[in-house]
């Protein structure tokens, strides 16, 4: 037996045991799994620099796509739903308005959207070599997070110019958006990844709730419009789930942030206090999230 | 200095659930015919080993006998039903070369992206970078996409990836057998490297002649249980032994389907049994070099036969003739008539073929080259080891050391 070899079979009696592919059970493990997540930082970097490149590969924009498509859409909607159906009307300075709500909107879209059908993706990966899978699902924030800078630069720049845009505590709002999102997406995309291996008819039907979601957030009308319509009726109730929904939440802290300071004010009356509530439970979700991902994915190398 | 356990394998078992169903809709009428689709299959059966360091443990057996599963279970890739897996130390899994490369991205990128999924830090990279790219020899393509590359350089780039991740626990599954000869080489060099730093291996292999030159252990699986686990020549050997059980259950099968479907066409003529028999007559399958045998032929014509002759062949596990003869070639008249029960009976007195396991083949033929009957490696047999040589052929052997004169 050569030095180099004695020296390692003397450090490895010396290394604790660590059970196979399982992080161990409750709340221990996910702690295990953070652990090991954090072994593995340097690759969600690698990973989203290796989404992004594919993206627009042999394009010859390359990312001047990136611009296109919200750029279109804004301009799209704020003809259609702002001047035609006449929106515009009662919402002033309309289309940072829908900007702002379809920027944070996407950021959550895009990673539930990609994250959803991120394990089926990277089938590859995940049945030849190991690491923690979560690692796919939440890998997708990062495109994501790169696509919603892309489309902050154009906000920031378009509410700079018609004057919508003052600094103040209340950008920070925009910040707890980003937040709120980031931590809501990664436990959907955790729980959802892990299911849509198991039944691929997933990935189909997130696509349909984004668009539900979409519209169920004020992003494209005023959220005043929603109150009036349900304010009296047997229905009030709905009110108060409409408004904590946490992509509505995110969607106002978008608005407060770029297109009006204060706006938000009638219908909650401390933002802050319930996004950092949404924030909190998204954060416990993440940790059951996990959980699930964790006892479904043993199976995923045979299901795939 | 004792053994260092690295894995411990405690009653492991698997089962796969087969389903055929994977929209909604299937699986609600499924559900409601009560999950007839569902199959399991066990692919492991309580399995426990202990593997130690600095060891190079083979597993073979046949397709299907669990040994990837097991490779896969250890690595923590699949999740045993029940038991547990634990191991120590940095692990890395080569079960296929390249899993993770990205076409798109340039040789440098994946480098990169490749070493990090197997758990390499930033700095760790850039230090064995240079080595990476001179192992793999494509210093010059370095900078291109991958999918520009042969599949020869792929396989090259991924594999100068892994080796460099510095295991202390490398898992292979049938990825040595890929590359150029000089590349293949090249691996098996940087295994023994492996050894002689003490990492330990785990291989799967269909290659036997890599069980016994690299491993110190071969565990040979089969239908999910653990039937040898010990010296690798002897695990080889007994993995030769079922595939040829495995065999002659074929064979019987092929010979009596052929037999049925061809009997109306031609004469009716089969050959019921093969048998190697010692000096006594009485049947063998282990035989020693120099022993007096037999090889009974029987021969059973329903269609009395004319013109005809019979062959046997002799061949090892990798399907190499070791001897062939015919009635013919030994001078038996071709026009005797054979009808009904006969036996061809072929001495080979002090038979000279090397140590090893052999099947025979018998076929009786026109001479003009219709095949008549054949019984495809109808028997089997095992000639001892005399400890003096190896190889198809055997001979009396001495040695002198002649001093210059």
């Amino acid at each position: 037996m050569t030095d180099i070899a004695r020296d390692r079979a003397a450090r490895l009696a010396a290394e604790p045991w660590i059970d196979a592919g399982v992080s161990g059970r409750g709340l221990q493990g996910f702690v295990t799994t953070i652990r090991e997540l954090w072994r593995y930082r340097e690759l969600f970097g690698r990973l989203t620099k290796r989404e992004l490149k594919a993206r627009y590969k042999d394009s010859r924009l390359g990312f001047v796509w990136s611009l296109v498509r919200p750029l279109t859409m804004l301009f799209v909607y704020a003809l259609v739903v702002g001047e035609f159906l006449g929106a515009a009307r009662s919402i002033p300075n309309f289309g940072i308005y829908i900007f702002a709500g379809l920027a944070i909107y996407t950021l959550f879209s895009e990673t539930v959207g990609a994250g959803t059908s991120s394990i089926v993706t990277n089938s590859g990966l995940i049945k030849k070599v190991y690491l923690p899978r979560e690692i796919f699902p939440l890998a997708t924030i990062g495109p994501a997070l790169f696509t919603l800078g892309i489309q902050l630069v154009i906000l920031i720049v378009a509410s700079a110019v018609t004057g919508s845009l003052s600094l103040g505590p209340h950008l920070l709002y925009a910040l707890l958006s980003i937040v709120l999102i980031v931590v809501l997406s990664a436990a959907l995309a955790l729980v959802l990844a892990a299911t849509n291996v198991y039944l691929r008819d997933v990935s189909y039907l997130v696509d349909v709730v984004l668009v539900l979601l979409m519209w169920g957030s004020p992003i494209l009308y005023s959220i005043a419009m929603v109150r009036d319509r349900l304010a009296g009726g047997a229905f009030e109730w709905l009110t108060q789930l409409y408004i904590n929904n946490p992509l509505t939440l995110a969607v106002l802290g978008f608005q407060e942030a770029f297109w009006q300071a204060g706006a938000s004010a009638d219908f909650v009356p401390h933002l802050w206090v319930n996004m950092l509530i949404a924030t909190g439970v998204s954060a416990v979700l993440v940790i059951v999230a996990q959980r699930v991902f964790a006892r479904l994915q043993g199976d995923f190398a045979q299901e795939l | 200095m004792e053994a260092v356990p690295i894995v411990q394998v405690e009653n492991v078992s698997k089962h796969f659930t087969v389903r055929k169903d994977k929209s909604l809709k299937e699986r609600v009428v499924n559900a409601a015919l009560g999950r007839r689709h569902a199959e399991t299959f066990e692919a492991l059966h309580d399995i426990s080993l202990d593997i130690h360091s600095g060891n190079t443990v083979g597993l073979i057996g046949p397709n299907g006998s669990g040994k990837s599963t097991l490779l896969k279970t250890i690595g923590g890739i699949i999740h045993p039903s029940s038991g547990r897996v634990v191991r120590r130390g940095r692990m890395a899994a080569l079960l296929e070369l390249g899993a993770g490369f990205h076409p798109d991205l340039s040789g440098r990128e994946n480098v990169y992206l490749n070493a990090s999924i197997l758990g390499l830090t930033e700095r760790q990279i850039d230090r064995y970078f240079d080595a990476i790219v001179d192992f793999s020899g494509i210093e010059d393509f370095i900078d291109t996409q991958v999918k520009f590359y042969s599949s020869g350089m792929y396989v090259r780039l991924a594999f100068a990836v892994a080796v460099h991740v510095d295991p202390d626990l490398l898992l292979v599954d049938e990825v040595l057998a890929v590359g150029d000869e000089a590349f293949q080489q090249k691996c098996l060099d940087k295994i023994r490297s492996f050894q002689l730093e003490g990492r330990t291996i785990v291989l799967v292999t269909h290659t036997l002649s890599q069980i016994t030159d690299l491993c110190t252990r071969g565990i040979v699986l089969s239908h999910g249980n653990v039937v040898f686990d010990g010296a690798p020549i002897d695990a080889v050997g007994m993995l030769r032994g079922g595939f040829q059980s495995q065999r002659d259950a074929d064979a019987a099968q092929r010979l009596e389907r052929e037999n049925a479907l061809s009997a109306p066409a031609r004469a009716r003529v089969a050959i019921p049994s093969v048998r190697l028999v010692d000096a006594q007559g009485a049947p063998t399958t282990g035989v020693e070099i120099g022993q007096d045998v037999q090889l009974e032929v029987e021969v059973d014509a329903i269609d009395s036969v004319r013109d005809w002759r019979l062959g046997i062949a002799i061949a090892n596990t990798f399907g190499q003739v070791a001897l062939y003869s015919s009635t013919e070639r030994l001078g038996l008249d071709p026009m005797t008539e054979l009808s009904g029960r006969s036996t061809l009976r072929f001495s080979m007195p002090s038979l000279s073929i090397g140590p090893g396991a052999y099947t025979v083949s018998a076929a009786l033929e026109h001479r003009d080259g219709t095949e008549l009957a054949r019984a495809q490696e109808a028997t089997a047999f095992r000639v001892a080891d005399n400890g003096i040589s190896t190889g198809l052929a055997s001979t009396p052997l001495s040695v002198a050391l002649q001093p210059a004169r």
